[in-house]
């Protein structure tokens, strides 16, 4: 376990490494120039003013020396300061990242409530009625173009019956309070909670039908238990298994996944602060962000292995 | 075959995709049956209602409806069986290679396709849509038709699609290498690429169907969320994405702008999801329902 997990962290600081420079020589393609930028934005600045800021902040070395500078700030914890708010990169991405998770979380569990069962209903209730309905469904909430079922709710649910704000993180000005971020929250975790629910419900229906079609299963039945018992005392456990690993993958992709719902609803999470940040040529920010976003990816896949290992006592991580 | 026509989901797949195809190919008649096309401007006739000169009535820039939608379906079409077919190509030799090679290939190249699993797939195709080719040292020249624009997105999709067939083929063919066709073909001394195309080819086709029938509609929403945040097809060319761009700007006006592209994306998105589901059913051996 301690070895194979060693191996995992080791492989994951790998690819973060890799995924820096790709990330990094990227950027150097990024239409637009930080220091012309600021030269435009400045009538007085003459072209040695430019020279020497270009020297000053380093652009004008070749680029594997750039990022070797990068690297070494980047390891004691210095990612620059972010063009667009003037603030320390760290600091900036903070506030983005706690709205994102808090996003996800309420987008998941209103997912996992209505697919888990319903995924176990259309297993027991198999090319029956019940079950093509929800497989429809779920097939209907996978197609929806997220940005499309966000543009939906705003046009019936913030400008018809304006029950709640089409965009935003909480009341400009009076704000504040978990009720009135909850309610700004509503059409975002809505839409978010559709595409979901759809994966969920046809992963939950693939495992239980797949687990019921073991002998132990037929065993249970037949020393007489009942369907509720045998679905909740012997075969849940075992179904739930590639559920949990799919949702443990799931909270690490999100973090990015969620970047054109954020942007529908102007929701400031790390979606839109990535979305922002390539926009408005803020290397530094969105170079860090990038690799938070791969960071969290990788952590989800390693929770989705150990989570495994714990459930699942047949694997041994070796 | 009789297995697919007896699931009544993967029918209506298909004959929505009929329709929808029916209705991009007839694009061009449309268009001067209307009288009017997809790109030209006319300011005079901003946002009209349905008619019978544009029976969807007409845009914020006063372009008719129907022929952009129809002009979009071709696009969206396109990029995604175009862009699911490249990605097939790439993940399919990458999974032949790494599974009939083993070793050192399979080792570097399984390590390559969990790196670039792991990579935020959204953030990436940002950079990657914003990002200025002529800065590679490229002529700008090549960049200024609308096919360019076309070719990168396929290629920016392709790029970071081909991780699901690549892993389908290395294990389908880690497993054909067992069996005794495959053992005797290599005693008989059948050449490595000869025994990869002749014979393990033919024998991992029906996962790739599979999985990239499922993928096109997967790619579909890609390109028309890179469309709509404006990182996708490019103005003033028709896509189902970027014909939502421009009616966020109208929704308290016209919101019905809005509800036809998305109408569409989703109908052919949910059209070949039905299709590749019924095509694993009937293609899967051990699916017997």
């Amino acid at each position: 376990m301690t070895k194979h997990l060693g191996f995992r962290l080791l492989q994951a600081a790998f690819v973060l490494l890799v995924m820096s420079l790709l990330v990094y020589g990227l950027m150097g393609l990024m239409p637009g120039d930080p220091i012309e930028l600021m030269a435009a934005g400045s009538p007085t600045m003459t072209p040695e003013d430019v020279a020497r800021l270009k020297a000053l902040y380093g652009v004008d070395q070749p680029l594997l020396e750039r990022y070797g500078h990068w690297l070494i700030s980047a390891l004691s914890g210095d990612f620059g300061y972010s063009r667009l708010t003037a603030r320390p990169v760290v600091e900036t991405l903070i506030g983005p990242l706690g709205n994102s998770a808090g996003l996800m979380a309420a987008a998941l569990t209103l997912a996992l409530i209505f697919a888990l069962p319903g995924g176990i209903w259309a297993a027991l209730r198999q090319g029956r009625l019940p079950d093509h309905a929800l497989n429809l469904a779920a097939f209907a909430a996978i197609s929806l173009p997220v940005f499309w079922l966000g543009l939906l709710l705003v046009i019936l649910f913030a400008v018809t019956l304006s029950w709640f704000p089409a965009s935003g993180v909480e009341t400009v000005g009076g704000g504040g309070g978990l009720n009135d971020r909850l309610w700004h929250m509503a059409l975002p975790v809505l839409a978010l909670a559709t595409a979901s629910f759809g994966h969920y419900l046809r992963y939950m229906r693939a495992a239980m039908i797949s687990t019921l079609r073991e002998n132990w299963v037929r065993t249970a039945r037949a020393k007489g238990l009942s369907w509720p018992q045998v679905v909740i005392r012997h075969s849940l456990r075992n179904a739930m298994m590639p559920v949990v690993t799919v949702l443990a993958l799931d909270i690490g992709a999100l973090f990015s996944g969620v970047l054109v719902t954020e942007t529908v609803f102007a929701y400031p999470g790390m979606g839109k602060l990535i979305y922002d940040a390539v926009m408005g040529n803020d290397y530094n920010l969105a170079l860090a962000a990038l690799l938070l976003a791969t960071a969290l990816t990788l952590l989800g896949s390693l929770l989705a292995d150990i989570l495994h290992s714990l459930l699942d006592p047949r694997v041994r991580l070796g | 075959m009789s297995r697919f026509l007896r699931h009544p989901p993967a029918l209506l797949g298909l004959g929505l995709l009929i329709l929808l195809s029916l209705g991009a190919v007839l694009a061009g008649p449309a268009e001067h049956w209307l009288g009017a096309d997809a790109e030209t401007l006319d300011l005079a006739s901003m946002l009209l209602p349905p008619s019978l000169s544009h029976p969807l009535g007409t845009d914020e820039l006063g372009r008719d409806m129907l022929a952009r939608l129809m002009r979009g379906g071709q696009v969206s079409l396109l990029v995604g069986l175009l862009t699911a077919a490249a990605a097939a190509i790439v993940g399919t030799t990458v999974g032949l290679l790494a599974g009939s090679r083993g070793g050192l290939a399979d080792a570097v190249l399984m390590r390559l396709t969990d790196g670039v699993i792991a990579l935020p797939l959204l953030p990436l195709l940002i950079v990657l849509g914003a990002l200025d080719p002529t800065k590679l040292g490229l002529p700008p020249e090549m960049f200024r038709s609308e096919t360019a624009g076309l070719v990168r997105i396929v290629i920016i999709i392709a790029l970071v699609g081909w991780t699901t067939v690549a892993r389908l083929v290395r294990s389908a063919t880690l497993s054909l290498k067992q069996q005794d066709f495959i053992r005797a073909a290599q005693a008989l001394g059948v050449p490595p690429g000869r025994l990869m195309l002749r014979h393990l080819l033919p024998n991992v086709a029906s996962p790739v169907i599979v999985a990239t029938s499922l993928s096109v509609g997967n790619i579909i929403l890609l390109e028309s969320a890179l469309s709509f945040l404006g990182l996708g097809v490019q103005p003033p060319m028709a896509s189902w994405g970027n014909m939502l761009t421009g009616a966020l700007q109208q929704l308290f006006t016209a919101p019905m702008l809005a509800v036809w592209p998305g109408g569409l994306i989703f109908l052919t998105v949910l059209a070949f999801n039905l299709l590749g589901d019924g095509l694993q059913e009937a293609l899967d051996p051990r699916g017997r329902s």
